[in-house]
């Protein structure tokens, strides 16, 4: 107990770190469930293929950590760039892959998860074997900084020092601290409003009110579940750099305990409901620290999916229930 | 010809829901379709809007095959629809839903106060409620936002199902005389309706649908005198 309470500040701001990028993700799943009622498994290798691009942007820019203010910048916003593109790209072409026929041909929701399962597996495999498809291409000596060793941890060199910005309750909050929870937070505002004042916006909404009707509107429905992917999948990407910033590696199957953790995060909030994603996130970010500061770290997941439990018991709908239609925002 | 609809046969599966029905409705004018509940009304105008698959058969509009088309391509050539239980969006306020009825159209943003002010001076109700959420409303605001809704594509043609299923008598009269009023300001109708008295009292033509099939033609006088018609459907008097 007195664990937590001398490093609540430490605790609350770190979770809220790990929350934010649990919120980003989180959206990936909420939007798709919303248009859908389909839970976009291979969500979590969306962003795992935008972590990676956001490492290799950095590795291939080679920017040592400490370089001036404008290049440091520079290159974080091209590793966001890049990992966004490569997540939204990945979102796309799951949505070709492993789902469009399915939806098409109206299959039951379990055939779409057995698939999105399925394509779960082979992307992080995919990935975990980057050394091999290079080999086969005959790009493995050219490629190397980017698939040697690909089944092991992979780091990202943060071209961004760490630096404390000010302290409080004997925590000094850094700078990375900061971006990435303003970064989620503002990210969210810009999803809520383009949900609420686009013309594609509406469309989504409308798809997940109601999507027959929606038709009559004149709602073109492939197009809106193709664009709730990519914005899906571009949320993950910028979720993916965050990630990094703040913890500094990741690897070919980190995807699915942060897949599945971001999935907690989004029924906690209320699956389909864009503001209880960040909502979920926060809270189950919190929890997470609070939890492991008092009964021991290695509990942490355990803490993480009890919540979730204990949740969907007393309030089955989530914390915001309302869904994506439902609620108006 | 507005609208041609020619040996049109549509399945739920193995059962046939409507067996070959030719019908048309022309520019200008009120047609109805009455019958019975699972007649295959409901499942017709689903089809005109390209939300049912077809068997067999065509549906021609102004001359143009629209049989295979995409439901949110008929929108904008003038196909618009106030569906059977109102559907409404219920998360949107009244102005969200009767923006999303302009969706298709590329000049919205130019119309759009005109097209609103059109629709509230058609229903008054909707401008007292215009930022309530619309699953909020009575039955009737919904119907009305509904038919609302279906105007502001500007269609050609409107189809009208069930627009008056659990009103009260006053607003069915109601409903019943603005139909009349978005006919007279130009937009032809299809109307689908199991308050049969009403709706052949102002269809210019009419068929009858029993179990998927049409029975009788005639034009809504004809039909409102005819004695076997009558009994069968507007319960002896009218």
């Amino acid at each position: 107990m007195s664990f937590l309470i001398d490093n609540f500040v430490e605790l609350t701001v770190t979770g809220l770190v790990l929350g934010a990028v649990y919120g980003l993700v989180a959206l990936g799943y909420t939007l798709v469930y919303g248009v859908l009622q389909l839970i976009n498994f291979a969500h979590s290798e969306v962003w795992m293929f935008g972590s990676f691009a956001a490492v290799w942007v950095t590795v291939a820019l080679g920017v040592a950590p400490g370089s001036a203010l404008p290049i440091v910048i520079g290159v974080l916003l091209l590793a966001l760039l890049a990992a966004m593109t490569v997540s939204g790209g990945v979102a796309l072409l799951l949505e070709r892959v492993a789902y469009r026929r399915l939806i098409r041909l109206d299959a039951p929701k379990l055939v779409a998860l057995i698939s999105a399962i399925g394509a779960s597996f082979a992307l992080a495999e995919l990935m975990g074997l980057r050394d091999r498809v290079a080999g086969w291409l005959g790009l493995r000596d050219t490629l190397d900084p980017y698939v040697r060793s690909a089944r092991d941890n992979t780091r990202f060199r943060n071209p961004l020092e760490t630096e404390g910005v000010f302290s409080v309750g004997g925590y000094t909050v850094t700078n990375v601290d900061i971006i990435i929870i303003v970064s989620a937070i503002l990210m969210m505002v810009a999803l809520d409003q383009f949900i609420r004042r686009t013309r594609t916006g509406r469309g989504i909404r409308a798809v997940a009110q109601d999507s027959e009707a929606a038709a009559l509107m004149g709602v073109n429905r492939n197009r809106v579940i193709r664009a709730t992917f990519l914005v899906g999948g571009i949320m993950a990407g910028a979720a993916a750099l965050l990630y990094l910033m703040r913890f500094g590696v990741t690897r070919w199957n980190a995807g699915f305990l942060l897949g599945v953790k971001a999935f907690t995060a989004a029924v906690l909030g209320g699956i389909g409901n864009v503001r209880g994603a960040l909502l979920g996130g926060f809270v189950l970010g919190l929890a997470e620290n609070y939890g492991s500061a008092l009964i021991g770290s290695e509990w942490r997941d355990v803490v993480a999916f009890l919540l979730l439990v204990v949740i969907l018991l007393f309030r089955p709908t989530g914390l915001l229930g309302e869904s994506l239609g439902r609620a108006r925002a | 010809m507005l609208l041609e609809v020619e040996g049109l046969c549509v399945n739920y599966g193995r059962i046939e829901a409507i067996r070959d029905i030719t019908f048309s409705v022309e520019q200008g004018s009120v047609v109805t379709l009455i019958g019975a509940n699972g007649a295959g009304k409901t499942t017709t105008l689903k089809t005109l809007s390209g939300l049912r698959k077809v068997r067999a058969g065509s549906v021609r509009f102004q001359g143009r095959d629209v049989t295979h088309m995409a439901s949110h391509e008929r929108v904008p050539l003038g196909i618009s629809q106030s569906p059977e239980g109102r559907r409404i969006f219920p998360g949107m306020s009244v102005v969200e839903n009767l923006d999303m009825g302009a969706y298709a159209r590329a000049d919205r943003a130019k119309t759009r106060s005109a097209d609103l002010e059109r629709v509230f001076g058609l229903f008054p109700r909707l401008l007292e409620r215009r930022d309530q959420a619309a699953g909020t409303m009575s039955g009737g605001e919904q119907q009305m936002l509904a038919i609302g809704r279906a105007l502001m594509s500007h269609p050609t043609l409107l189809l009208l199902d069930e627009p008056s299923m659990g009103l009260a008598p006053k607003l069915i009269q109601q409903i019943f005389s603005i139909i009349k009023e978005i006919r007279e300001q130009g937009t032809t109708i299809l109307l689908v309706e199991q308050n049969a008295a009403q709706a052949l009292k102002i269809a210019d033509s009419a068929y009858i649908l029993e179990t998927g099939e049409i029975v009788r033609t005639g034009t809504g006088r004809e039909l409102a005198a005819d004695d076997s018609v009558r009994a069968a459907y507007l319960g002896g008097d009218v």
